[in-house]
C-alpha cells in the first residue's frame, strides 16, 4: 500500500533553535498512526508543517505519490488536511454552523448563504452528535462537543487526512471512547488519521501503526501489533527509563490537616480527609470531578460555603491566598502559564515573590537576602538556567514548575498542595519532581497531590482518595490501591 | 421544540441586550413625556435622530475597529483633519460643487485610517499606542493646514451647506446617510466573508489564523473602514455646524467608544451588533437631548452615560459568570 502523505528528512529551525532535524513520517489511508515522543521532540512542529502553519526549511514532502510544498494554513486544507487541536481552536462567541465552516462558508452571489450553512451543519451533525444545534453558540458547548465541532469542520473540508492532537486530554473516560467510536468511522471510511497522544493505553487500543520522534528526528516507525509499551518508551527516551517510581518509605507523623464536610454550590459536597506529616495524599478523579475546586478551597483561592478546616490541631478559617500562606499552605496549580509561574520575571523573582517578607532589611527588599534565599533552593531543585535573572519563559515546562516548586519551598510550608504536578512535563523532570516530593515528605511536610495519571498516583501516594462528580467515594490506602479498584471507583461503572 | 430552543438560544445574550437597551430608550422617553410632551412629537424626535446622526456613523466605525479588538482614538482628529481640508477646498474652489468634496473625503479619511491599520498590521503596534500617536498627528496636522483659521459659514458654498439640511420623508439627509450606513455595515457583518472574518479574528485570534484568517489584515481592514466613515463624517460635521477649526469634534471618540460599549460591543473583540450601536448611539443622543430640558448641566450628563457605561460593563461581568461550573449530580427528590 503507498502512503498518502510522506515526510522524509524535514527539518525546521526557530532563530538558531532547531526544532525538527530529520522528521520522517507516513500516513496510510484506513489507518490511525500514532505519533510519539516527549516533549520537545518536535512533534508539534511537524503538525505545524503538516497543516500549513509553518514552512519547512529542508526535507521532502510527498502527497499521493508527488512532492508538495505546503505554503498555507488554506493550501493544506485544500489538499485536504485538517487538524483537531488540543485546546479546541474554536470561536466561543460564533454560532456552531459558522465555526464549522469557518474556513469556507457557503455563498450564494457573493455573500455568505446562512441557510446553506445551517442545512449542511445539520446533516453533518446528525453523524456526530445530534444533540448539537448549528444555531448554538459555540461557548455553551462542552469541550467534547467542541472537538466534536471541530471534527465537523474537518469532515465539511472533506478532509483525507485529520490529524488529531491530544484530544483526549480534558475529555472524561466516556468521552474518549465516543471520540475512539468516531475516529474510527472516520478512519474506516478511508481517512488516514495521525494521533498525537501520551497515554500509551489509548494507542494501544486505538492505533494501527506507530511513528516515534525523538530530539527533532524520526527514530522509528511500525505496526502496532506485535510492539510492546517498553519497547516504545525506550524508542522515545533512546534508554530503558526506570518506571519504578521513588517512594521512599518515611514516618508517618501527627495529623496536620483535616477537613471536615466541606461544600461550595454545585461545585463539590460533603468532602472529608486528612493528612498526616510525611504522608502523601494522592487525590484521583476524573477532569470535572471536583479535585481542583477543594484544592482552591484550602488555598482560600475559591473558599468553600460550608464545612471546616483543621490545620495542625486548630480550627481556621481560609478566606484568601494570603490566610492561607500565612498559615505555612503552598500550592502549586495545575495551570503553570496561567496561575504557577510569572512568565516574564526572573527566576529569581519568581521564587521569592510569596516570601518576600523574609528577604527584607529594615522593611526594604534587600537585593542581596532575596538571590540567598533563591539560590540555594533553585539549585538544589536543578533547575537549568543561565542564571536568576532569566526570564521563567524561556525555561521548559519542567523547569517551570522547578521554579513553581521552589517558590513554595522558600515559605517552608506544613502542607503542600501539588495539582497535576507533572503535566506536560518530559520525563526526566517528571522523576526529579517526584523525587523531591518524597524528600519534602521525609522532612515532614504533608503533601496532597492531585494527579489524573494512575501510574503516578499508585506509585507516589501513601493513600489515595478518589472523587467522582463532587463527592469523595473513598480512601484508600497504598497496600490495597489496585488499578482497577481506583478506576472503577473514579468511574460511573 | 428542539430547534425552537436552539434558535432562542443562539443569539440570546445579544438579542436579550438589544432588548432592553430598546426598552431603556423607550423607558427615557416615558420618563420625559409628562414633562415636556412636545418632546415625543415627530417633529422634534427626527431632530434628535438628526443630532445623533454623527455619533451612529463614527460609532459603527468604531465598532468595526473594536471587533477585531482594536480601538481607534484617532477617529475624531481623522473628521477634524479631514473636516477641514474638504472645508478649505470648497472656499477655494467652490465651483467644483459637491461631488469631489464627498469623494476627497471618504478617500482621504480612508487614506488616514489606513495609516493606522498599517502601523497596527506591519509593526504590530497596539492599536491603543497608534492611535493615541495619530490623534495628536491628525490633530495637529488641522492647524498646519489651516493655519489656525477658521472656516466660517460665509465661506462655504450653498451646496456644501445644503446637503445635510435637505429633507426627505420629514427626515433630514444626515438621519438618512446614518441609516444607509447602518443598513450597509448590518449586511456587511452579516453576509460578507470579510464582515464574518471580522468577527473570527477578534473573537479569537489564535483560532483565527489557523483557519487562514489573517488577523493583522482584519484589523488593517476595520481601521480602513473607520477611517472612510470618519472621513465622511468630517464633512458631514463641518457642514451641519457649518464651521471648520482645530477644535472641531474634540474629545468626540470618548463618546463614540461609549456608545459602542452601551451598544454591547465587547472591547475584548469579536462581540457587538449594529443594532446594539445605534440603541446605544440614541441613548446617548436622547440623553443630551433631555436632559438640558429638565434644566440639568451638560457635566451631568457624562455622569449619567458614565453610569450607563458601568452598568452596562457589571451586567456583562454577571452574565459570563451565570454559566457556572455544575458538578455534582442532581440527585432524585
Amino acid at each position: 500500500m503507498q502512503p498518502i502523505l510522506s515526510l522524509e528528512g524535514v527539518a525546521k529551525s526557530y532563530g538558531g533553535v532547531k526544532a525538527l532535524t530529520s522528521g520522517a513520517l507516513d500516513l496510510y489511508p484506513g489507518q490511525v498512526t500514532a505519533l510519539l515522543g516527549e516533549n520537545g521532540a518536535g512533534k508539534s512542529t511537524l503538525v505545524k508543517i503538516i497543516t500549513g502553519i509553518v514552512r519547512a526549511d529542508g526535507g521532502r514532502i510527498v502527497l499521493d505519490g508527488g512532492p508538495v510544498s505546503i505554503a498555507s494554513a488554506e493550501h493544506a486544507r485544500s489538499l485536504g488536511i485538517s487538524a483537531i487541536f488540543q485546546e479546541p481552536v474554536v470561536f466561543d462567541a460564533l454560532t456552531v454552523a459558522e465555526n464549522i465552516f469557518i474556513t469556507g462558508r457557503p455563498q450564494k452571489r457573493g455573500v455568505v448563504d446562512w441557510p446553506t450553512m445551517r442545512r449542511r451543519s445539520r446533516e453533518i451533525l446528525a453523524e456526530l452528535d445530534p444533540g448539537i444545534e448549528p444555531d448554538m453558540v459555540l461557548g455553551r458547548l462542552s469541550v467534547a462537543q467542541r472537538h466534536l465541532v471541530q471534527i465537523a469542520r474537518a469532515l465539511s473540508n472533506d478532509a483525507r487526512i485529520v490529524i488529531m492532537d491530544e484530544p483526549t486530554a480534558a475529555l472524561s473516560h466516556r468521552e474518549a471512547e465516543e471520540l475512539f467510536a468516531i475516529t474510527r468511522r472516520l478512519r474506516d471510511e478511508g481517512r488516514a488519521i495521525l494521533f498525537i497522544s501520551h497515554k500509551f493505553e489509548e494507542v494501544f487500543a486505538l492505533c494501527d501503526r506507530y511513528a516515534v520522534f525523538r530530539d527533532g528526528a524520526g527514530v522509528g516507525q511500525g505496526m502496532i501489533e506485535g510492539i510492546s509499551s517498553e519497547r516504545l518508551i525506550t524508542l522515545m527516551v533512546g534508554r530503558p527509563v526506570d518506571q519504578v517510581f521513588p517512594k521512599q518509605t518515611v514516618p508517618i507523623g501527627r495529623e496536620m490537616l483535616r477537613v471536615e464536610a466541606l461544600g461550595r454550590g454545585q461545585e463539590y459536597e460533603d468532602v472529608s480527609f486528612d493528612v498526616r506529616q510525611g504522608e502523601i495524599l494522592g487525590v484521583y478523579g476524573l477532569i470535572g470531578a471536583g479535585r481542583s475546586e477543594v484544592m482552591h478551597a484550602l488555598f482560600g483561592t475559591a473558599p468553600a460555603e460550608t464545612g471546616r478546616i483543621v490545620l495542625d490541631g486548630e480550627t481556621v478559617t481560609i478566606r484568601s491566598a494570603s490566610d492561607a500562606i500565612a498559615r505555612g499552605i503552598g500550592f502549586v496549580p495545575e495551570d503553570r502559564q496561567m496561575q504557577g509561574a510569572h512568565l516574564r520575571l526572573a527566576i529569581g523573582d519568581n521564587i521569592t515573590l510569596p516570601s518576600l517578607g523574609r528577604t527584607t532589611r529594615a522593611g526594604f527588599l534587600s537585593r542581596r537576602r532575596e538571590r540567598a534565599q533563591a539560590g540555594p533552593l533553585a539549585q538544589s531543585l536543578g533547575v537549568k538556567m543561565s542564571g536568576l535573572d532569566q526570564r521563567v519563559e524561556e525555561l521548559s515546562g519542567g523547569n517551570q514548575q522547578k521554579v513553581v516548586i521552589a517558590k513554595w519551598l522558600a515559605t517552608s510550608p506544613r502542607v503542600l498542595i501539588l495539582d497535576e504536578p507533572t503535566k506536560g512535563i518530559d520525563v526526566g523532570a517528571k522523576a526529579q519532581v517526584h523525587r523531591l516530593m518524597g524528600e519534602l515528605a521525609a522532612q515532614g511536610v504533608a503533601i496532597i497531590m492531585v494527579s489524573s495519571e494512575l501510574p503516578e498516583v499508585l506509585g507516589m501516594a501513601d493513600r489515595i482518595m478518589v472523587m467522582r462528580r463532587g463527592l469523595v467515594q473513598a480512601v484508600v490506602a497504598r497496600a490495597e490501591a489496585t488499578p482497577e479498584r481506583i478506576v472503577r471507583l473514579a468511574t460511573d461503572a | 421544540m428542539r430547534e425552537l430552543i436552539a434558535g432562542i438560544m443562539s443569539g440570546r445574550a445579544l438579542r436579550t441586550r438589544e432588548a432592553g437597551l430598546l426598552g431603556l430608550n423607550l423607558l427615557l422617553l416615558v420618563a420625559i413625556a409628562p414633562f415636556f410632551p412636545a418632546f415625543l412629537r415627530p417633529v422634534n424626535l427626527a431632530g434628535v435622530f438628526d443630532d445623533t446622526a454623527l455619533l451612529i456613523l463614527l460609532a459603527l466605525g468604531e465598532m468595526l475597529v473594536l471587533l477585531t479588538r482594536g480601538v481607534d482614538l484617532s477617529i475624531a482628529a481623522n473628521l477634524a483633519f479631514t473636516g477641514m481640508v474638504v472645508a478649505l477646498l470648497n472656499q477655494y474652489h467652490p465651483g467644483l460643487g459637491l461631488v469631489p468634496v464627498l469623494v476627497l473625503s471618504v478617500l482621504m479619511g480612508a487614506a488616514l485610517g489606513a495609516v493606522n491599520g498599517l502601523l497596527v498590521w506591519l509593526l504590530r503596534i497596539p492599536s491603543i499606542v497608534v492611535t493615541l500617536g495619530t490623534l495628536s498627528i491628525y490633530r495637529g496636522a488641522v492647524y498646519l493646514a489651516s493655519g489656525g483659521k477658521w472656516v466660517n459659514s460665509n465661506q462655504m458654498s450653498p451646496a456644501f451647506l445644503g446637503l445635510v439640511r435637505w429633507h426627505a420623508g420629514g427626515v433630514s439627509m444626515l438621519s438618512w446617510t446614518a441609516i444607509v450606513c447602518a443598513a450597509l455595515v448590518a449586511v456587511f457583518l452579516r453576509r460578507s466573508i470579510l464582515g464574518r472574518n471580522l468577527y473570527a479574528a477578534g473573537n479569537n485570534p489564535a483560532a483565527a489564523a489557523y483557519a487562514g484568517i489573517d488577523v493583522g489584515v482584519m484589523q488593517g481592514a476595520a481601521f480602513l473602514i473607520a477611517g472612510a466613515i470618519a472621513g465622511l463624517c468630517g464633512y458631514l460635521w463641518v457642514s451641519r455646524y457649518a464651521v471648520a477649526y482645530t477644535d472641531v469634534a474634540s474629545g468626540f471618540e470618548l463618546q463614540v467608544i461609549a456608545a459602542c460599549v452601551i451598544g454591547g460591543v465587547s472591547i475584548s473583540g469579536g462581540v457587538g451588533s449594529v443594532g446594539g450601536v445605534v440603541l446605544g448611539a440614541l441613548f446617548l443622543g436622547i440623553i443630551k437631548n433631555a436632559l438640558p430640558l429638565v434644566g440639568v448641566s451638560p457635566f451631568f450628563q457624562m455622569a449619567v452615560s458614565g453610569i450607563v457605561i458601568t452598568g452596562a460593563v457589571l451586567i456583562n461581568a454577571r452574565g459570563s459568570r451565570a454559566s457556572a461550573l455544575r458538578i455534582l449530580e442532581r440527585r432524585p427528590a
